[in-house]
């Protein structure tokens, strides 16, 4: 089977995105799911299309996209597979953490390369021991002999079956390093994570680190510890925002692939879309889906706009998001009835992804913690 | 009426975000215990949005950020016509 159309044309909106979505993703992303793994065919068309850093500068390669017009992208790409979405978010979240925090000789060295597609970069967090809870990382950066050396093992690591350039935060002396460690350095080992539950295509992996040699410029950021966990706090705020979007998408998806089917499905000789249980599910979904895309697109202008509110915008946005593409998924199933249970329509793929978005980037747990700490201060200012 | 100052500004940003601590101008804000990850993203950010400044990597130091007082200095190294105003 052929698991991709024809080279795209660059994609620059929301629309031209839907287009190279329903093209190049929609017809597929079951197969993906099936086999495991985004082909490389696409990935290819992907860079063709200009989407692995479209916020990027011109200069850079990028296409100096706004974050309102990113969130839109994603969320069109979340919504025909999210298994490539996941490989948009982290490779965003490494490329923007190079842009955000690199020395201009980091800038010249990864920035075209990670804007052309050319490397593929993953984020390295997570480890066996240890989930988004820094004070848990037992990875390790040693400086010494003009450099770096590190150890550890970074699990749940998602394109890493297939990246390039690994983004690592490892424990230092002081604080929590930012280090860029690429795939082929002496000591890097990629072990591939099957079988998982959602997004399965999204190349798993876990990543072993054993006395891999760095140069200086291996670092990303100031070394102090004050920005340690800005650095990592900046990268999870954009991986979180793309997530929230593909969250959209799940949404989006669930109500499309929803209509269509209660439009034609026959129940007693009347089409289950003329049934009001039916339509209040559709409705729920039509609803959540407008509600979530707007508090996606304020996270988006906050960040355009450089206000610091929109840390907390997308904590909230993502959380929104990633709850209702659980209740829609779970809906859409529902609504589809036995086929829905089945391969032969997207809505299980996309019930089994939507649980892993409540998950990663920080887990709902954490998310509402957070949210209510906010509220809690903002009702005793 | 007066503009406030960049530091009655950066101290209404901090009082807002941890309304129950009494905090002033010169106060350490690390000392206390206040500060997290996010929080520090956070005060960087309204730093640069609010005085329209980039603040450069060598800058992003604990002690330019550890008062109101501290991070107004800041503000002024960067932007003499802030620090002026």
């Amino acid at each position: 089977m052929t698991l991709v159309a024809p080279a795209p044309v660059q994609v620059v909106d929301r629309r031209s995105a839907r287009a190279f979505v329903d093209t190049h993703v929609v017809p597929y992303a079951d197969e993906y799911d099936r086999i495991g793994r985004v082909p490389e065919d696409l990935l290819r068309h992907v860079a063709t299309a200009g989407l692995w850093a479209p916020f990027l500068p011109l200069e850079s390669g990028g296409a100096g996209m706004d974050l309102v017009t990113l969130g839109e992208v994603h969320e069109e790409v979340g919504r025909g597979c999210s298994s490539l979405r996941s490989l948009l978010t982290v490779h965003t979240m490494v490329a923007w953490t190079v842009q955000r925090w690199g020395t201009p000789e980091q800038h010249a060295r990864w920035a075209p390369e990670l804007a052309a597609g050319r490397t593929l970069g993953a984020f390295c967090l997570s480890e066996p021991g240890a989930g988004s809870d820094t004070s848990g990382i037992s990875t390790t950066a040693v400086e010494g002999g003009g450099g770096w050396v590190i150890n550890g093992v970074k699990k749940w690591t998602t394109g890493g079956q297939r990246a390039d350039l690994f983004l690592v935060f490892a424990r230092t002396a002081a604080s929590i390093g930012a280090f860029l460690v690429p795939r082929n350095a002496p000591g890097v080992r990629v072990t591939p994570i099957e079988d998982m539950l959602g997004t399965r295509a999204s190349m798993l992996a876990e990543i072993s680190f054993d006395d891999v040699v760095l140069g200086p410029d291996a670092l990303l950021g100031p070394s102090s510890g004050f920005t340690a966990g800005m650095v990592l706090t900046g990268t999870l705020d954009l991986g979180r925002y793309s997530v929230a979007a593909g969250s959209v998408g799940i949404i989006q998806a669930c109500l499309e692939a929803s209509a269509s089917y209660a439009a034609y499905r026959q129940v007693g000789g009347r089409p289950l879309s003329e049934l009001p249980l039916i339509q209040a599910k559709l409705s729920d979904m039509v609803t959540d889906a407008r509600a979530a895309r707007l508090l996606l697109a304020e996270a988006g202008r906050l960040k355009d706009a450089g206000d610091a509110g929109t840390i907390m915008a997308t904590w909230i946005a993502k959380y929104f998001a990633s709850t209702a593409a659980v209740r829609h998924a779970a809906e859409a199933v529902q609504i589809h009835g036995a086929n829905g249970c089945s391969p032969d329509y997207p809505v299980a793929r996309l019930y089994r992804d939507a649980k892993v978005m409540e998950i990663i980037e920080g887990s709902n747990e954490i998310q509402r913690i957070t949210i209510a700490g906010q509220a809690e201060r903002e009702m005793t200012r | 009426m007066s503009h406030p100052t960049a530091q009655e500004q950066i101290l209404d940003f901090v009082r807002g975000r941890y309304p129950q601590a009494e905090i002033d101008a010169a106060q350490d804000i690390f000392a206390l215990g206040f500060v997290n990850s996010l929080f520090a993203m956070e005060l960087v950010m309204y730093v640069e949005k609010t005085f329209d400044v980039t603040i450069p990597n060598e800058e992003l130091q604990i002690d330019n950020f550890r008062s109101a007082t501290a991070m107004a200095g800041l503000v002024a190294r960067l932007s003499p016509t802030v620090a002026a105003a």
